[in-house]
């Protein structure tokens, strides 16, 4: 296996051009991906060295390893990358770069140069990130509150404001370029209905993208020009009113949660159709539930203002809509159990990953529940309780299904096969890890541990002890993969066109595909997840 | 590469007879030059409902305060000087025709006259920058931008006893300055398209069968007039009677 070498190679995407102008030139949209590849996985490491070092501080009750201001410089730095530099576009620009014009049966994105202007600007807007974290960093927390953020906070938060604002941008760029290319570009016969999953969910992403980033971009350009000009806006002191700021912001950032995660409930689907052999379950309440997701997410951002001192009566209604919003959340976890019921189901490492997501997402939404009670809410506002929510939510979800839809495509974006065993292996120990870290914060914050502190009462101690220790676990479960991917390049087993003989216009072509995606231009004459027909033929592994 | 330009950019005039503009302009991954403007055009479309939300921010900004403070409000909007604000309503409102007229003449092919019509659109959005620059100017003389020197003087028309509030004023200004800002830095950007557009069609680079770019930045054209539509009442008009 050491010595597997490619075949006779067919020319493909990945060696049709050479050169490093070949590549940061590209308008292919399967070198794209890699490009994002590379660079949102570089970010992911950089937030996550901050999320150590943070557990570290957390090990003992005293402020040792760290002081205040500094501990807020990392929470903060840890927010800002993980938030707008890993999960927005970790799912869409990487998988759903490369596999939206695949699947759908086109020969690249609607608009190409836009595409790779997309990259660039998420380019620069790391690079002055990276640049605030070098030179001091911000103590704001990604939420950038005002009247702090623009009274008294270190003046980096203008260079913070602006990156993410470019940022932005990058992320408005693939939204748009998605929804176009989903209606315009679809082959011969692929029809609504036939639409993978995948892509439905990388549609409804792009719809809170086009809608829901301008207005962030907005409120950061407002931010920036009270914090430079004193333009009032925000500010109390000049009569501004720092619950506009709030509400402009979380108009966009709760939403980005659904930007987050609903890429990676299309991933799901495709993951559990295949490994079940059997059409999803109610593939049309799927498919709509995501449109629905994104509909009604932009309808319940104030519930992250309960305590802000809104009326009471508003609080109500957003705590409604909040509740209501997991509807089509169950409809598909619901439906997912469904397809795997009477399934032939097999347990390969991206469906590991997928019953992991099915689990850790199942806690993170009926927590979110809990905090969609008002009377809880006040109770665990601000404590640890939010943070193992969101982070079951954003970590067990959005990089559980980001890793197994990686494992699963990999063969086709690399034309090589991860090695299973391990991959199962990291699997695990990413599962493990993930539990121990984020569990014990459930408690701490029900017992009345406050985020955003860098010293805690003793008797706190062991649940973070237990926590920092899941977190060390988390990152071997991390390391795993980055180590085994790389490694299978050049080392892993050749992979067939159709490794996992799954459904879908992307196996139909080869691995890796050419530039054009397909050698002959495709025309769908069957149904999405058409694995019964599929089911006789033995597979290829 | 797609169907570059580059190759034909220099010397399509020339050889425009032998080759119309959609074989040339044609990319690799659409399948005729129908689908191609549909998706180029869905796209701007897109792209303009992203700047009403882009814009909506401060409208909600504006609308908020606006209902907050809106005695100060209305003796801070008295103080624009509202002529100049309806010249350069009308000055966007022909250099909006001028544009539909350029649309109009690609679609006919009447290459000649949509270089003018582009030229006039041009000339128009440099007038209304021009209007808009001698606005900032007098604000500024008024000192009446917001900051250390601000200073509201002015009082609410036919209420002498109302007593300004200086904060809530030049709260006033920051919003217009905020949304005439950013709009006249769509304005800017629209220009630079214009001079875009004159040079490609200066250069043959369009005909009947392909004309989309002047489609589509006509469109975003009359989006940014659009917005100026709103702005106008919005900041020169909140009162002007004495009751």
């Amino acid at each position: 296996m050491a010595t597997a070498v490619m075949p006779e190679q067919r020319t493909n995407y990945l060696n049709a051009e050479h050169g490093v102008k070949s590549w940061l030139l590209t308008t292919d949209h399967k070198r794209i991906a890699l490009l994002y590849m590379v660079s949102v996985t570089f970010f992911f490491f950089i937030g996550g060295v901050y999320a150590l070092l943070i557990r570290l501080e957390l090990l003992t009750p005293a402020g040792d390893l760290v002081q205040a201001d500094t501990y807020n410089r990392l929470f903060s730095g840890h927010g800002i990358v993980m938030v707008f530099f890993f999960l927005i576009p970790v799912v869409p620009a990487i998988l759903g770069n490369f596999l939206v014009p695949i699947m759908i049966g086109a020969k690249d994105l609607a608009f190409p140069r836009i595409n790779l202007l997309s990259w660039y600007l998420y380019i620069i807007a790391g690079m002055m990130v990276i640049h605030v974290l070098l030179t001091g960093g911000v103590d704001t927390g990604w939420t950038f509150y005002t009247p702090y953020s623009t009274a008294f906070a270190s003046p980096k938060v203008v260079e913070t404001g602006l990156a993410v604002f470019i940022n932005g941008f990058s992320s408005i760029f693939t939204g748009l370029n998605f929804i176009v290319t989903i209606h315009r570009m679809r082959a011969p016969g692929m029809t609504w209905s036939r639409l993978p999953l995948f892509i439905w969910a990388n549609y409804a992403t792009s719809l809170i993208m086009v809608l829901g980033t301008p207005v962030i971009a907005i409120t950061l350009v407002l931010l920036v020009l009270e914090r430079v000009f004193h333009l009032g806006i925000f500010d109390p002191k000049l009569g501004g009113d720092p619950l506009l700021f709030q509400h402009l912001f979380w108009f966009y950032s709760h939403p980005a949660v659904y930007i987050m995660i609903l890429p990676s409930m299309g991933i799901m689907s495709e993951l559990i159709a295949c490994f079940s052999r059997k059409r999803i379950f109610g593939f049309q309440f799927v498919a709509l539930s995501s449109v629905a997701i994104a509909v009604l997410g932009f309808l319940v951002w104030a519930h992250h203002m309960f305590v802000a001192g809104m009326s009471v009566y508003a609080a109500l209604i957003f705590s409604f809509l909040t509740f209501f919003i997991g509807v089509p959340s169950a409809i598909k976890v619901f439906n997912w159990t469904a397809t795997m019921y009477k399934g032939s189901v097999t347990y390969e490492t991206p469906m590991l990953y997928a019953f992991g997501f099915i689990g850790l997402f199942t806690i993170g939404g009926l927590t979110g529940l809990f905090l969609a009670t008002l009377g809880i809410d006040i109770h665990v506002t601000d404590t640890y309780f939010v943070v193992a929510h969101f982070h079951y939510v954003m970590v067990g979800g959005v990089v559980m299904g980001y890793l197994g839809g990686l494992h699963f495509w990999w063969p086709k974006i690399t034309g090589r096969m991860y090695p299973e065993g391990l991959g199962k292996l990291a699997a695990l120990i990413g599962f493990i890890g993930f539990n121990l870290t984020f569990f014990p914060q459930f408690i701490l914050g029900y017992v009345g541990m406050p985020r955003r502190y860098y010293q805690y009462p003793p008797e706190f101690q062991m649940l973070n002890v237990l926590s920092t220790a899941g977190a060390t676990i988390l990152g071997v479960g991390y390391l795993f993969p980055l180590v085994y991917l790389i490694w299978s390049l050049k080392y892993g087993e050749v992979a067939s066109d159709n490794p996992w003989n799954a459904a879908g216009l992307e196996w139909k072509t080869t691995s890796p595909p050419p530039t054009f995606n397909f050698h002959e231009d495709p025309v769908v004459d069957f149904e999405a997840y058409n694995y019964d027909e599929l089911k006789e033929i033995p597979r290829e592994r | 590469m797609s169907a570059s330009h580059a190759t034909t950019a220099g010397s399509a005039g020339a050889h425009a007879g032998t080759q119309d503009a959609a074989q040339r302009e044609l990319r690799h991954h659409f399948v005729d030059m129908q689908q191609q403007s549909n998706t180029a055009s869905l796209g701007m479309w897109l792209f303009l409902v992203t700047e009403v939300m882009f814009f909506g921010g401060m409208f909600c900004a504006y609308l908020i305060y606006r209902l907050m403070y809106f005695k100060d409000f209305a003796a801070a909007s008295q103080s624009i000087n509202v002529s100049w604000g309806a010249a350069n309503t009308a000055i966007l409102l022909i250099s909006s025709f001028t544009m539909a007229m350029a649309v109009r003449c690609a679609q006919l092919g009447k290459q000649k006259l949509l270089v003018v019509f582009l030229l006039f659109t041009m000339l128009f959005g440099a007038a209304f920058l021009g209007v808009k620059a001698k606005e900032y100017y007098d604000k500024y003389e008024e000192k009446h931008v917001p900051g250390v020197n601000f200073e509201f003087k002015g009082g609410l028309l036919g209420h002498p006893e109302y007593v300004v509030n200086q904060q809530h004023a030049q709260m006033f200004f920051s919003i217009y300055f905020a949304m005439t800002g950013m709009h006249a830095l769509h304005m800017i950007i629209g220009l630079g398209l214009m001079a875009y557009l004159i040079i490609a069609s200066m250069r043959g680079k369009f005909d009947t069968s392909y004309y989309t770019p002047v489609e589509n930045i006509g469109l975003y054209w009359h989006f940014v007039d659009v917005v100026w539509i709103y702005l106008f009442p919005l900041l020169y008009l909140i009162s002007r009677t004495k009751g």
